[in-house]
């Protein structure tokens, strides 16, 4: 259960399925905390936080799916970092070198069949970099179409060695949403065709969507006050 | 797998293999080739008004003959997604409201319901009917955007001509509904910006007689016209098993003959209860997805007649009810236009401070939105149109993604058209209906 910072058990916010995820609970309608300064100028602030790992049964067809994929797949429990569930959908950690096979026993297991890759894309979880395992996320989103079931795959990689093997040859739908990945992430996918850039100009420097990318907007002038960009402006915590 | 590329030379440096897609000499491209004289590299875009949009096509032709396609996208890429990351939820409805700039309702609504999935709230029924609506209606006036530009640059004027005659009926409605003929920001998270104003389902009850009879007019004028049955029939194939493989869904899936309709297969804001079929056809080539549009603008129009009599019995609020989610100010027409109503003008500002505290801390910094992620799709025009959104717990998204279906669906250009020919590769990427605002992002 919750004990993150802020966790007020009288709002009984982490205990409606033991799946939330840890960190911040944020009482109150504006977030008062500490000295109640909401003014902002205390600059954006991103505080780290982590999915707790959810306990069987998951309730739903998620049970039959974890049991189809334990029974298809032999390595089952080394590939499974751990699994979440959060607002009804259940999300699958995997450690990367996993990821291409997992995939293959998904798409292929006739109690899976999870026939279509709805997605690749990445996710930056900058403030989870150390401790809180690795900062890049790459995401997919698998789409039975037989059973009428969706599951969500999730690997984490470091900018340090940001290298998860491709699915392009299971789901060949995998080839421009990796390269988006790589692009816009630096996530590096092992396998693929041609893992150029896709949204960016081919000599762009670094991975725009990265956390840690500036958002690169310019003061704006406007009746003699300067208004700065966007990720320089006054946040609310 | 292979990692070597004709086209594209590559290096190794510390971050992996980089690949450098600017070209070469031709020389060494084609080295000895006996037919090097007879093939001819097109490039087709990103300025050409027969792709889309600023779609690029590279070409390779034998004759009229392609030999090998490559698609290039991202030139219309606007960083919708990182800015996003920068605004507070409810401005997060203007920007993805851009991304696929001819169904600005279903990223809305698609964004929309993955934050209230993460608030875990509820919307007002007659919230989620205008929705229906609203949704439906943008699913008509981008299926006469495909029909007006796909008939374009196939040579038929009057289709172009006749469709965004029609489109522009449709951006009627949805203009007298939420002030703006495109980019609505009007599906918000908790509801809606306004309910409808007074006269709408009026007017919309005579839209949709006008709409039928548009429908018929060009299902008439196209169906059995000989040019365009041969410019479509047996042009631009492309099959079930190629489609889940490439991930391409929507019309294009379903005039390969798989009835697969997120409203029907994974239901959402009640479509489950709405009257209407799946059109499909097993053909899988151009001429399919010409009759099966056609076929789904009329099914729209079913649900549209449907929902328009439950939003007649079905008043109250268009937004939650809870004053921490929902925007303070009530929108109405003045005599300057839209903005917040005299009413609560007047309150705020000569009646109660707490009110004016109210207003300015959610408009300012607004609500705050469980951490956690969501994935909800919803069926698009043009195909699954997903939101991935992340939270953090704060006041701004951590994460939106689009899953756009233009670029998920424009992979499947190359399968389309090699070994076609040349003019047919316009029918096939006609027959994508590829908006490059979605793609790109």
């Amino acid at each position: 259960m919750s004990t993150g910072p802020g966790f007020d058990p009288e709002l009984g916010l982490a205990q409606t399925s033991g799946s939330l995820p840890d960190g911040r609970q944020r009482p109150g309608m504006f977030g008062v905390t500490g000295t109640g300064d909401t003014s902002g100028f205390s600059g954006l602030q991103r505080e780290p936080w982590v999915e707790l790992p959810a306990e069987r049964p998951y309730g739903g067809y998620f049970d039959d799916v974890m049991d189809a994929f334990a029974e298809a797949y032999p390595e089952y429990e080394a590939a499974i970092e751990k699994v979440t569930l959060h607002r009804g959908e259940l999300t699958v950690h995997l450690h990367r070198e996993h990821v291409a096979r997992v995939c293959q026993v998904f798409r292929d297991d006739p109690a899976l069949r999870f026939e279509l890759l709805s997605s690749v894309h990445g996710v930056d979880y900058l403030a989870r970099e150390g401790a809180d395992g690795p900062r890049l996320h790459a995401v997919y989103q698998l789409t039975s179409m037989t059973f009428r079931r969706r599951i969500r795959l999730e690997v984490g990689v470091s900018t340090a060695d940001p290298h998860i093997p491709s699915v392009t040859a299971v789901y060949p739908t995998a080839d421009w949403q990796e390269r988006e990945a790589w692009d816009l992430f630096g996530i590096v996918f092992d396998g693929h065709p041609a893992l150029t850039r896709i949204m960016m100009p081919d000599d762009w420097d670094g991975h725009p969507q990265r956390k840690d990318y500036p958002l690169g907007g310019v003061p704006v002038d406007y009746k003699g006050a300067t208004i700065p960009p966007p990720d320089e402006r006054r946040a609310y915590r | 797998m292979t990692t070597s590329d004709f086209y594209s030379p590559s290096r190794e440096t510390t971050e992996g293999r980089i690949y450098n897609v600017s070209g070469g000499d031709w020389d060494t491209v084609l080295g000895n080739d006996p037919l090097h004289e007879e093939r001819l590299i097109v490039n087709m875009g990103p300025q050409h008004p027969s792709t889309h949009g600023v779609l690029r096509l590279v070409l390779e032709l034998e004759g009229e003959t392609v030999t090998d396609a490559r698609v290039v996208v991202g030139y219309l890429h606007t960083g919708i997604e990182k800015n996003a990351e920068f605004r507070t939820w409810t401005q997060g409805s203007t920007f993805v409201t851009r991304c696929d700039y001819l169904s600005p309702l279903f990223n809305e609504t698609s964004y929309s319901m993955a934050v209230e999935k993460l608030l875990g709230i509820t919307v007002p029924d007659r919230a989620n009917l205008i929705r229906v609506m609203m949704m439906e209606i943008n699913r008509i006036s981008s299926h006469w955007v495909w029909l007006a530009t796909g008939g374009m640059e196939l040579g038929a004027l009057t289709a172009m001509t006749n469709g965004f005659r029609a489109r522009e009926r449709c951006l009627d409605i949805l203009e007298m509904i939420t002030g703006l003929r495109m980019n609505h920001a009007y599906v918000r998270p908790g509801g809606l910006a306004q309910d409808l104003p007074e006269g709408t389902l009026l007017k919309v009850r005579d839209w949709i007689k006008a709409m039928d009879t548009e429908i018929a007019g060009v299902d008439r004028l196209l169906r059995g016209q000989p040019i365009w049955i041969n410019r479509l029939k047996g042009v631009g194939w492309i099959g079930v098993e190629g489609c889940l493989a490439l991930g391409v869904t929507g019309p294009l899936l379903r005039s390969a003959g798989l009835p697969w309709d997120l409203r029907k297969t994974e239901p959402y804001l009640g479509y489950e209860t709405y009257d209407f079929d799946v059109p499909t056809d097993d053909g899988g080539d151009c001429w399919s997805r010409f009759v099966v549009r056609v076929a789904e603008m009329r099914e729209s129009l079913r649900i549209i007649s449907q929902v328009v009599d439950r939003i007649e019995q079905t008043p109250g609020r268009v937004m939650v009810d809870d004053p921490k989610i929902a925007w303070p100010a009530q929108l109405s027409i003045g005599s300057d236009g839209m903005g917040n109503s005299p009413a609560h003008v007047n309150k705020i500002m000569n009646g109660s401070m707490e009110a004016l505290i109210h207003h300015f801390k959610l408009v300012t910094e607004g609500f705050r939105v469980p951490a956690g992620q969501v994935y909800v799709p919803v069926e698009g025009p043009r195909g699954e149109l997903g939101a991935h959104v992340v939270s953090d717990g704060g006041t701004r998204p951590y994460r939106v993604h689009l899953r756009d279906p233009s670029f998920v669906n424009l992979q499947a250009v190359a399968a389309m058209s090699i070994g076609g020919l040349i003019a047919d590769v316009i029918a096939s990427v006609a027959s994508i209906d590829p908006v490059m605002g979605g793609c790109d992002r």
